[in-house]
């Protein structure tokens, strides 16, 4: 998504200039939250769940290299083509290419975060070939020419008059109709055509068995299966760390990602792909962009656990009142803001300053990755690689001479009560952060070093 | 170097030093009794229960609620006598007008709901997407507790394709409004055989 030069505070401001909006969104994923406290807590093994996950993630970080290769070996003896691409530009072309020899030029796709983070989409489209967005979320998303703001959820910021516009305009329903069993009627008929008549399908991956070779896909919509098995040709795509090492493995994820996601037991469909049909030719794209650089980074390199459950986004306090196009980024969010700036330091370097680092999301996430404590390393790096906002930088090189000299501590200190008290002008305006959405404190009469000297001398 | 030459040696150099995998998971004693929990489970994702003793009771059911709808197709030679015959090797598209499939599963998952079906049990993998409601038949004896159990079942079973199945398709997409019938089955029924 291009955004030009704004950064998630100036977007966030955006979002936030209908306050109603922003309560209901707010409201919205707390319920979402809420539903996965509740699905969470009814398993008394929860604790040892999550560990558990996250050991297997350490594992196969520790051991990516010949997983991959074992993945490779397995899925090729099942009859599925293996392509690697180190970055999004060479998935995209491998896709393209695939398309091209079978002489495809639409397709249908289901849910992949990868392809938004590689914008397969523009590319595909560049070159001619149409992609419908299955998923109703990502449809409608589509359909508004609009980027998913939540990756379990993609429209969660629209409400249901405005999708009600948009399928007038796009499905020709009826004007004003705006009811989410009657919208959704009527999109399972315009997508079954889509289904029925092309000829290649697009699919991401939750999970890759490097035992076995096969993957599974997770939706409720049924609308990954409704593509792969009717298509002649089935791609999936999916980054390197998706790697289970064991079919047993399953057991643990299958556990925790939709009880975190959406407070589900398990998504109505988990789809276990091993062999393409008869007849049907079927690719796994493997991508890198930038994973393997953050395998490398010790304090980053677990966030590649993450299963893209979205737990993390529906529990933070920034996330639910910016939303997820203020992050300008494919995954929003926490996470998001852990991933995007490996990928781009420079155009990302808000990201992890987006947060109060309250610490909810590495509480909720069933991988157990340190998120908060991710995205306070990330705020170092970006300051030390002079990746920060000047005006940031310059506030925190003030501070640390003031804060290290005592003697200008002082002088500072009683120069800002000053001001507070006979000049509140100069701080209580637009061009001082701080001001926004608060008043600034009044004016202590002494400070605390001055009250105790006088204190002291009284005693 | 090829790009997959490039991964992997840079995912060599980069990747930390090996950790171990964890010693497995089992399944938790719970305090419901399985078949209770998986009833309870299914109705809550939108599922309907219907306890039968034999074939004779799935094919009197079938005739009697789905007696309206024109395509019934079933793998299950059980039913042949309800359902249509020589559906089986036709285009996957051909099964777009397909009102009832009814298919059998291998076993059930009770802290879910899902129902484990690979290649074998659908005839062709399109089946239990494409039809506009799904019946499954699992037996009582097939019922299983958690996942670990449901893995430890399938264990290095060989199939082409497998899924597991948890009640009619479904979204939430539209304001969080949960409706039934997203592009798949618009119903589920789960015959309990035992």
């Amino acid at each position: 998504m291009s955004t030009g030069a704004k950064d998630h505070a100036q977007l966030s401001d955006i979002f936030n200039k209908d306050e109603a909006r922003v309560d209901w969104h707010d409201e919205t994923l707390w319920f979402v939250r809420a539903k996965r406290d509740k699905a969470a807590n009814s398993l008394p093994e929860w604790e040892a769940l999550r560990e558990t996950a996250s050991q297997i993630k350490d594992n196969v970080l520790s051991n990516l290299h010949d997983y991959l290769l074992q993945f490779e070996a397995n899925a090729e003896k099942n009859g599925i083509k293996v392509h690697w691409a180190a970055n999004g530009e060479e998935h995209n072309k491998i896709v393209h290419s695939i398309l091209k020899e079978s002489g495809v030029n639409r397709i249908v796709k289901s849910k992949s975060m990868l392809t938004e983070e590689c914008h397969l989409n523009d590319y595909l489209h560049k070159n001619d070939i149409e992609v419908i967005d299955t998923d109703l979320g990502e449809r409608i998303v589509q359909l508004a020419e609009e980027p998913p703001s939540h990756i379990v959820l993609p429209c969660i910021h629209k409400k249901k008059e405005e999708i009600g516009d948009l399928f007038h305009k796009h499905l020709g329903t009826p004007e004003g109709a705006s009811d989410p069993v009657f919208l959704t009627a009527a999109a399972r008929d315009h997508l079954r055509e889509k289904f029925i008549t092309r000829k290649a399908a697009i699919t991401g991956v939750n999970f890759a068995i490097a035992e076995t070779g096969e993957f599974v896909v997770c939706t409720n919509e049924g609308n990954a299966d409704m593509g792969a098995h009717l298509a002649d040709v089935h791609i999936a795509c999916m980054g390197i760390e998706k790697i289970v090492p064991l079919r047993k493995h399953l057991s643990v994820f299958l556990r925790i990602l939709t009880r975190s996601a959406t407070g589900q037991p398990i998504t109505t469909y988990s789809s276990h792909f091993k062999k393409p049909r008869p007849g049907q030719t079927m690719h796994i794209v493997l991508v890198d962009n930038g994973r393997t650089t953050q395998l490398g980074r010790e304090d980053f390199r677990n966030s590649l656990k993450c299963i893209r459950c979205a737990a993390c986004m529906n529990t933070c306090p920034v996330y639910r009142r910016s939303g997820g196009h203020s992050y300008h980024t494919a995954i929003a969010g926490p996470i998001g803001s852990i991933l995007a700036p490996n990928l781009d330091m420079k155009n990302y370097a808000d990201l992890p300053f987006a947060s109060t680092l309250c610490g909810s999301c590495s509480n909720v996430c069933p991988v157990k990755i340190n998120i908060h404590e991710q995205l306070y390393k990330w705020r170092q790096v970006i300051v030390k690689e002079g990746y920060a906002d000047p005006k940031k930088a310059m506030a925190m090189k003030a501070m640390d001479f003031t804060l290290s000299n005592p003697s200008i501590y002082k002088i500072a200190g009683k120069a800002g009560r000053w001001v507070l008290k006979h000049a509140p002008f100069t701080v209580n305006n637009k061009l001082n952060l701080w001001y926004k959405h608060r008043e600034m404190p009044e004016s202590p009469k002494q400070s605390f070093g001055e009250w105790y000297k006088q204190n002291n001398k009284n005693d | 170097m090829t790009s997959r030459e490039e991964i992997l040696a840079k995912i060599k150099i980069n990747q930390p030093g090996t950790r171990p995998l964890p010693a497995d998971l089992t399944t938790v004693p719970g305090g419901m009794e399985s078949i209770t929990q998986f009833k309870t489970v299914l109705s809550a994702i939108g599922g309907a229960i219907v306890e039968v003793s034999n074939f004779e009771e799935i094919a009197q059911y079938i005739q009697q609620e789905f007696k309206a709808k024109k395509r019934l197709i079933s793998t299950l030679p059980e039913l042949a006598s309800v359902t249509e015959s020589g559906w089986e090797n036709k285009d996957p598209h051909s099964y777009e007008d397909v009102d009832l499939a009814i298919i059998k599963a291998h076993f059930g998952v009770a802290e879910n709901a899902a129902l484990w079906v690979t290649e074998d049990l659908m005839q062709q993998r399109v089946v239990p997407f494409i039809c506009q409601q799904l019946a499954v038949v699992v037996n009582k004896a097939d019922i299983v507790a958690t996942m670990h159990d449901a893995y430890s079942k399938i264990g290095d079973a060989e199939y082409g394709f497998g899924s597991f199945i948890a009640g009619p398709s479904k979204t939430a997409d539209i304001e969080q409004s949960l409706v039934l019938g997203a592009h798949g089955p618009k119903s589920m029924t789960v015959f309990l055989l035992g």
